[in-house]
């Protein structure tokens, strides 16, 4: 419990900076400095039962269907990270509160850097691989923050910018080869991925999976080629580099490799692609750090080229190079911090970081030279300074190897030529800075620190300086724990200053001497260096990301063209490229089922419909003509239905054919009266060429469908029509009963379309013409008194059938869909014949209540089965006998009927007679409130 | 009868999707309507083509399928409030745009003349 307590305080505690913002910063300061000593202190009490070889643990479920949970660990490894973080962190606070100014807002400072603080600690202590992937994407998003803390800078927005973008694309594979990997092991659980470290190795997806966490290691450690976002990092407030930059997030791509080294490493490729890229990575950045003239830009490349230093120790992986990895992680985070903190208080006292300006300070910040000379002599690895030892065992390690055959001599040689170059930068640091003679032009005049702000270095020089005399006594227990988790050999922990005289000792040596020389001629160096034109990363970075951008805004512009027609094309042609090949697979298009022979009315049904439908889409500009064409259709297709048994639809279709019509004829009122020009003849053509292969291929699988036997399901539904649902109109029966739920949903879909074009009608402005095309005004007389008369003597009629229509509905061809329609196709011709105002005056009834009511009505038959105890939309029914009509059914069905009746009623004349009185003074308007 | 059944629903289906594929609001929302009547048709055709048995209980030998016709009854329904609500759209949009041209105006296929 107190392990998930140490990690989640940070978070926690984030927002105590946020909320004390209008406070003193020595209030915010000690906030934030307090949290994470009560996060060190909780950690420090566990870290004894650790050191003893238990492995607190905390478990909580999360998301166990992703295989995610919340769950920690801390053994030997993750102490040794985690007391890195808190202990370093600490510092850095305190550090930070001198050095941030009195504009800098540390509210938000202190927040970002507590939030890093505890994605570190969360990758450190996860004990599944997902979660580490979360906190490690956390990392990405707090060190954006945190780089581009002042985002008034631009260089500071671009360096933010490049190091999200690269550690975020890390991110994404390490994830890809996390779920690699999890997916070999069958959990995501680091117990049982270390149990299937065997497995894992010899699986065929090892080395993808490898590749890909290699990559998200080599871009949060900025290994080479991703070494570049790192100096540009450096915008960021000195206290970040001096955090993120050297103890913490750079680190996690070690510990990352560190943390699966047990399950992906020992291998040949593991040996290859890790060694060999950290020494590129050592090289490089150690002979970039000598050229640099910022000082934080001299340090970054060290950084570099240290990070790539402990790469390669993990990458030669015998159970000495895994030791000195540890111990280097360990050595330069102690020593790495002190110099930020150093090039933070030079750059604060005297106003400068650049090595060209600065020089002669030794008189103006002695106590600061003395610490510079001590963490600086650790980074070149001077003996008695803990960088001398991890440094000493890499000498033993790469003499020790003999990976690369007859070429393994290259490597403890161009280890030494790294350790020269480190020497070289180091005195370099020291020396530019503080010796020479007294610089004049610097910006502000130089003077010591406060003591509080140079506390921190001296109690991280005093640790060189202690780690480098006894090793043993102060690195040997927690470096042990460490050991036991990553490495799979035997080791012994024995770390000794002096081994007499030896080949790594001489290799020190040379490195010293070579150092030395190497500063001293360091002008010829720079102008060797100046003959060849180096590219800016940043630059490269920029293009790159210009050309991806700018490649992808051409194809959006070619895609997104702004032209629906196109959009439907190519959605068509995608499907039809789908459905193609599937339909030549099918070998036979015919299933075999005897046909059914050919009648004559058939044919010429047949051809009435193609005829109508073509004619259609080729009338489409007399647009009058075209939809006359389309009633043909719609008229047809409901003979249709009535030829192939199915009256129901076919009086449905019937009703619905003659209300659509109506309604667009309507419509067409509204819609320009200029008949466009024909499109191109490219366009028909390819237009014509999809619709055809819809057609054929909607064709041939119906096609397909009609001659295969049929195996339904409705078996059921015709066996237990009568006895189960009291109707012999088994698709009645299915509609308000076996299936009322499907039909409650449709007629809610109805109502809502109703009430959507209710609300479309509201304050519409339409284009009324008072004349048509030509110019001839509209008939005068409105309403035909011929066409008054029949719909007058119609309408009670109608009212009849429809009444019929409606009882009949649960045992012959009928039901409350075909009665509603009717009534509503009624009503609507008293509107057409006598005009809006006189149905007005005669029946006042609001429309969307009707349909309201209708649905409602479907709804409480349906849950009043619950107060039977039944099943929602259980039905009942009995037959009672009438007098005068004789044996009577009464079904709760018809009370459900009765609401879908109502409703389409309801819709169907909120729809046309909302839209038909747009011409009149009844139009619908938006209510003032 | 079948071959002759699924050639009238490939041909609805293609003049309607030629419609569909026209510029203006009218001509498509007339391709949807009939695009509605050859899905209605092919989903009533999957309880195959059937004469003189009507789903009705009654005093037959064998009876239609009867879901396809519950389906499709609805369908028809749902097609007229599709068809309903994309008509009244057309409309309001050539009133508050001016025009029943559905591309974009300065899209490259919007030569308003379709």
């Amino acid at each position: 419990m107190s392990l998930a307590i140490i990690v989640l305080i940070p978070f926690i505690a984030a927002v105590l900076p946020l909320l004390a913002r209008q406070r003193s910063r020595l209030m915010i300061t000690t906030l934030t400095a307090t949290a994470t000593a009560t996060s060190f202190g909780l950690l420090l009490a566990l870290a004894p039962a650790v050191l003893n070889g238990e492995t607190p643990q905390f478990f909580a479920t999360w998301l166990p269907s992703l295989g995610l949970d919340f769950s920690l660990r801390l053994d030997g490894l993750s102490l040794l990270f985690a007391t890195l973080i808190l202990g370093i962190g600490l510092l850095i606070i305190i550090y930070a509160h001198y050095y941030l100014s009195e504009n800098d807002d540390s509210g938000r400072f202190f927040a970002c850097m507590l939030l890093f603080m505890g994605s570190m600690l969360g990758i450190v202590t996860s004990d599944n691989l997902i979660l580490l992937w979360m906190f490690w994407e956390l990392t990405s998003i707090s060190s954006f923050l945190l780089i581009g803390y002042w985002f008034h800078q631009s260089n500071a927005r671009r360096g933010a910018r490049m190091a999200l973008a690269i550690t975020g694309a890390g991110g994404l594979a390490l994830l890809a080869g996390i779920l690699l990997i999890g997916n070999i092991a069958g959990s995501y659980q680091l117990e049982a991925i270390f149990a299937a470290a065997d497995e894992i190795r010899s699986h065929s997806l090892y080395l993808p999976a490898l590749l890909l966490v290699l990559l998200g290691a080599f871009t949060k450690s900025a290994q080479f080629p991703f070494q570049f976002w790192l100096p540009h990092a450096m915008a960021a407030p000195t206290p970040v580099s001096a955090y993120l930059h050297s103890a913490t997030m750079v680190k996690a791509g070690i510990f990352l490799l560190a943390r699966l080294y047990p399950v992906l490493g020992s291998t040949p490729e593991w040996f290859t692609i890790v060694t060999l890229t950290g020494l590129a990575t050592m090289l490089f950045g150690a002979y970039f750090a000598l050229f640099k003239t910022d000082l934080k830009g001299l340090l970054a490349f060290s950084t570099i080229s240290h990070l790539g230093l402990i790469t390669m120790l993990l990458g030669l992986g015998t159970a000495g190079a895994l030791l000195a990895a540890l111990f280097h992680i360990l050595n330069h985070a102690t020593f790495k911090a002190g110099l930020f903190m150093i090039a933070g208080i030079i750059d604060h006292e005297t106003g400068s970081r650049d090595l060209r300006k600065l020089s002669g300070l030794r008189k103006a910040l002695p106590f600061t030279m003395v610490l510079a000379v001590i963490t600086s002599a650790s980074m070149a690895g001077v003996p008695l300074f803990n960088g001398f030892l991890s440094k000493e065992m890499l000498f033993v390690e790469s003499t020790e190897q003999h990976l690369f055959g007859g070429l393994s001599w290259l490597v403890p040689v161009l280890a030494t030529i790294g350790a020269m170059l480190s020497v070289a930068y180091s005195i370099r640091f020291v020396h530019g800075v503080f010796f020479d003679k007294v610089a004049t032009n610097l910006p502000k005049q130089p003077h010591e620190p406060p003591l509080m702000m140079r506390a921190p270095v001296i109690l991280l020089a005093m640790l060189c300086v202690a780690v480098g005399i006894a090793p043993m006594f102060f690195a040997a227990d927690i470096l042990s724990a460490a050991m036991t988790i990553v490495s799979p050999y035997s080791f012994e922990v024995d770390i000794a200053i002096w081994h007499g005289f030896n080949l790594p000792l001489l290799m020190s040596a040379l490195a010293l001497i070579g150092g030395v020389a190497i500063y001293a001629n360091r002008d010829e160096l720079l102008s060797f260096s100046r003959q060849f034109e180096h590219h800016d990363a940043k630059d490269v970075f920029a293009r790159i990301v210009k050309t991806v951008t700018n490649t992808s805004d051409n194809l959006m512009n070619r895609i997104e063209t702004g032209s629906l027609q196109r959009y439907i094309a190519a959605m068509l042609g995608i499907t039809i490229i789908f459905v193609l090949p599937e339909l030549y697979n099918i070998v036979q298009l015919d299933g075999g089922r005897e046909h059914m022979p050919v009648n004559a009315v058939s044919i010429v049904g047949a051809i009435i419909v193609v005829l109508a439908a073509i004619g259609t889409a080729a009338f489409h500009h007399q647009r009058l003509t075209s939809l006359m064409m389309l009633s043909v259709v719609g008229l047809m297709v409901s003979l249709i239905f009535i030829h192939f048994s199915a009256p129901d639809l076919a009086m449905t279709q019937l009703v619905v054919e003659v209300v659509s019509i109506i309604l667009m004829i309507l419509a067409l009122f509204f819609m320009p009266q200029r008949i466009p020009k024909a499109s191109s003849g490219g366009r028909v053509a390819r237009d014509i060429l999809l619709a055809g292969f819809v057609g054929g291929i909607v064709g041939s699988l119906n096609y397909a469908i009609l001659t295969r036997p049929a195996n339904s399901i409705s078996e059921f539904f015709l066996a237990n029509s009568v006895s189960g649902g009291g109707g012999t109109n088994v698709v009645n029966v299915i509609l308000v009963d076996f299936r009322g739920f499907d039909t409650l949903g449709e007629i809610t879909v109805l109502a809502i379309a109703a009430a959507g074009i209710h609300k479309l009608l509201n304050n519409l402005r339409p284009f009324m013409p008072s004349s048509d095309v030509d110019g001839r005004p509209w008939h005068r007389v409105k309403h035909p008194l011929l066409v008054q008369t029949v719909s007058q003597a119609i309408l009670p009629l109608a009212l009849m059938v429809s009444v019929y229509i409606f009882l009949r509905g649960h045992n012959l061809p009928g039901g409350g869909f075909i009665a509603g329609l009717i009534t509503a196709a009624a009503m609507i011709l008293q509107y057409m014949a006598n005009g809006v105002d006189w149905v007005k005056h005669r029946f006042d009834y609001n429309y969307q209540t009707l349909a309201s009511v209708g649905v409602m009505i479907a709804l409480f038959t349906g849950l009043g089965s619950w107060v039977f105890g039944k099943n929602f939309l259980t039905s009942w029914f009995t037959h009672v006998h009438w007098p005068i009509v004789g044996e009577f059914e009464i079904a709760t069905a018809i009370l459900f009927d009765l609401g879908v009746y109502l409703t389409v009623i309801g819709a169907t004349l909120m729809i046309l007679a909302n839209f038909g009185q747009m011409t009149t003074r009844h139009r619908p308007r938006q209510e003032k409130h | 009868m079948e071959a002759l059944y699924a050639t009238t629903v490939g041909m609805l289906t293609a003049c309607s999707i030629y419609l569909i594929l026209r510029g203006r609001s009218f001509p498509i929302v007339i391709g949807i309507t009939m695009l509605s009547y050859a899905v209605n048709l092919f989903l009533f055709s999957t309880g195959r083509l059937v004469m003189n048995e009507l789903p009705i209980i009654g005093n037959q030998a064998s009876y239609t399928d009867p879901l396809p016709q519950a389906l499709v009854l609805t369908a028809i329904v749902i097609g007229f409030a599709m068809t309903a609500y994309s008509i009244i759209l057309a409309v309001r949009v050539r009133g508050e745009l001016g025009t029943d041209e559905v591309n974009e105006p300065d899209s490259s296929d919007a030569e308003g003349q379709r």
